[in-house]
């Protein structure tokens, strides 16, 4: 088994290969503005240290959100090109869900990430396999209150401190992470979702001015 | 294989999700998903919604093209996608699904120039474009006047619309008229049954000392919609017909005039008219005449191919093939301002970066050492 993992959807860029037992390979770099240029390299980077080609992997696995949209659909148009081109499936994950496996709390807590807007994208986990919210996005202090004495893990946390008093890292979401998860879920056979963008918001809807600025200079 | 390369391009610059395949000059497939019916509501293309869109058609829609083709994606000679100009997100949804179908079938990609593009679909319809061609483009996003010597290096441009496109103002004028949206289509209905002479609306920049190539469109639509609400505010009933016909003659008026003196005063007897305004069968007709009586040869592609496609990014793919044209690197960006005067993004062959890494696993055969 050969898993390969990106997750797009938080200004960390990050892609990992799993073999079944361990990460054999990871790289990243946390950069919000250029998701697109750095995804592929980091990729062929990965494989490249893994003394691997593309065509050795198995099954993809993404990060579905929720992220802001644009960066969120680099790594789902590059996983489902990878899944159509290989015929190896893609498995969606919520990426909180890598960092809530990141952080390998025992008790409850929660994982939050920015979501620009002053606000985060947030969960509930029990432990950190098992979550127990469905990813929501709200102000941090909407969310202070149901949350307090729980460890908060994640940017989203270390950003809002005086909402959440026990902030904690992992700041970044790691694909590492992530393909474990995967892993142990494939192994114990239980469901992925789809790999379909989680946004939790709606479009805004405007058309702005000058709607496609084309003309040449 | 060299002079008939077979390339798949992919178009997302703004709503219209376009695969194409073509082999050199012919036309494969065009497999398009569009989300115009999603923006209706709105007047006007919504970006997030169209990036939505387009994520959800990717995959569908190479699918369909290959199909449609007939051709095995591992015969591929080189995967062409629009780098730009356009919409940054929707762009950053085809640029991102482009290098991944590249990489993983260990094919060139070629980032190309959307408006270099919508010229070379023309090659599909009536072969080889004569060089230089002049090309008069016209959309909902662009109304440019192209000199293009050689497509796949060399495009300058002649003029450019100074505020709106004639295709926004087909949409505005719609708008006015309460005909919905996209405006084109539906005026050039009308305007069929309209006198074209009824109302003498005004030919933006065609003074003597105003730019010769460049457009204007804004005072004309102003000058439209005071019309209409002249009339209106006047109890009398607007003559839409009429309307549509005398807006539709001012603006193509000003574009065939405009190009034919191009083509004159650069001394190029080969026009071609692209983007979706050139679907406007009264542009298509006065640019004809125009055109004959300049002895002019003129070239429009069928309206399909006028609008935004993935068959006019393979064309352009297939030709930076067959020329030898340099790929583009694995980290090529979506360019949402990418110059006309780029019709490809060639790679540096140093699209590797050594940046911060946390990779501790080195493999022996590491290609970045
Ligand atoms: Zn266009």
């Amino acid at each position: 088994m050969l898993l390969l993992a990106v997750d797009t959807a938080t200004p960390a860029v990050t892609v990992a290969l799993h073999d079944g037992d361990s990460v054999i390979a990871e790289a990243g770099q946390v950069d919000a503005r250029r998701h697109g240029e750095l995804l592929l390299p980091t990729v062929d980077r990965v494989l490249a240290r893994a003394g691997l080609k593309l065509d050795a992997v198995t099954g993809v696995v993404v990060g579905v959100g929720p992220g802001p949209y644009t960066g969120l659909r680099v790594g789902l148009a590059t996983a489902e090109t990878f899944g159509l081109v290989l015929g190896v499936p893609v498995h969606g994950l919520c990426t909180l869900d890598g960092l809530a496996y990141a952080a390998g709390l025992t008790g409850p807590f929660a994982v939050a990430t920015d979501a620009r807007r002053k606000e985060v994208y947030w969960a509930r986990y029990d432990d950190a396999r098992t979550r127990v919210s469905e990813p929501a996005v709200d102000r941090p202090a909407d969310i202070a209150e149901q949350l307090a004495g729980l460890p908060v893990v994640g940017s989203g946390a270390l950003l809002y401190p005086e909402a959440f008093g026990d902030a904690r890292g992992p700041e970044h979401q790691s694909a590492g992470a992530l393909a474990s998860l995967a892993a142990e879920k494939l192994a114990a056979g239980e469901p992925f979702l789809p790999p379909l963008p989680l946004y939790l918001r709606r479009p805004d809807a405007q058309v702005p001015k000058n709607y496609k600025v084309v003309t040449p200079q | 294989m060299a002079d008939e390369p077979l390339v798949l391009g992919i178009e997302t610059s703004c709503d219209e999700t376009g695969v194409g395949v073509v082999r050199g000059t012919t036309l494969l497939a065009d497999a398009i998903a569009s989300s115009v019916d999603e923006h209706a509501r709105f007047g006007g293309v919504v970006p997030e919604v169209a990036s939505r869109a387009h994520l959800e058609a990717m995959v569908p829609t190479i699918e369909r093209a290959l199909k449609q083709a007939g051709v095995a994606a591992s015969d591929l000679d080189g995967i062409a996608v629009t780098a730009g100009p356009g919409l940054a997100g929707a762009l950053l949804v085809g640029v991102s699904a482009a290098k991944a179908y590249a990489y993983a079938l260990g094919k060139p990609l070629y980032g190309v120039n959307h408006l270099a593009s919508h010229i070379c679909v023309d090659q599909l319809e009536h072969g080889p474009l004569p060089e230089p061609t002049m090309a008069l483009l016209v959309s909902g996003g662009h109304s440019s006047l192209l000199l293009a010597p050689d497509i796949t290096n060399d495009v300058r441009p002649m003029g450019a619309t100074i505020d709106d496109a004639a295709g926004e103002a087909f949409d505005k004028i719609a708008r006015v008229l309460d005909l919905g949206f996209p405006g084109g289509p539906v005026i050039d209905r009308l305007a069929r049954e309209g006198d074209p002479k009824a109302i003498a609306f005004p030919r933006g920049l065609t003074g003597p000392r105003d730019a010769a190539y460049d457009f204007s469109f804004s005072g004309l639509k102003t000058s439209v919609a005071r019309w209409i609400e002249a009339k209106r505010s006047a109890g009398e009933e607007v003559p839409v017909r009429d309307v549509a016909a005398s807006f539709q003659e001012a603006v193509v008026d000003v574009l065939t005039r405009k190009a034919v003196r191009a083509c004159k005063d650069e001394g190029v007897d080969h026009l071609m008219i692209g983007g979706g305004v050139a679907a406007n069968s009264r542009l298509r007709a006065l640019a004809q005449e125009r055109c004959e009586r300049a002895g002019i040869r003129l070239r429009v592609p069928r309206p399909g191919l006028c609008t935004d496609n993935g068959a006019m990014v393979a064309a352009l793919g297939a030709e930076m093939v067959a020329r030898g044209r340099a790929a583009s690197d694995w980290d090529l960006s979506a360019d949402s301002s990418l110059p006309v005067t780029e019709p490809h993004v060639p790679g540096t062959g140093h699209g590797h970066t050594h940046d911060h890494d946390h990779v501790h696993e080195m493999s022996k055969d590491n290609l970045y050492s």
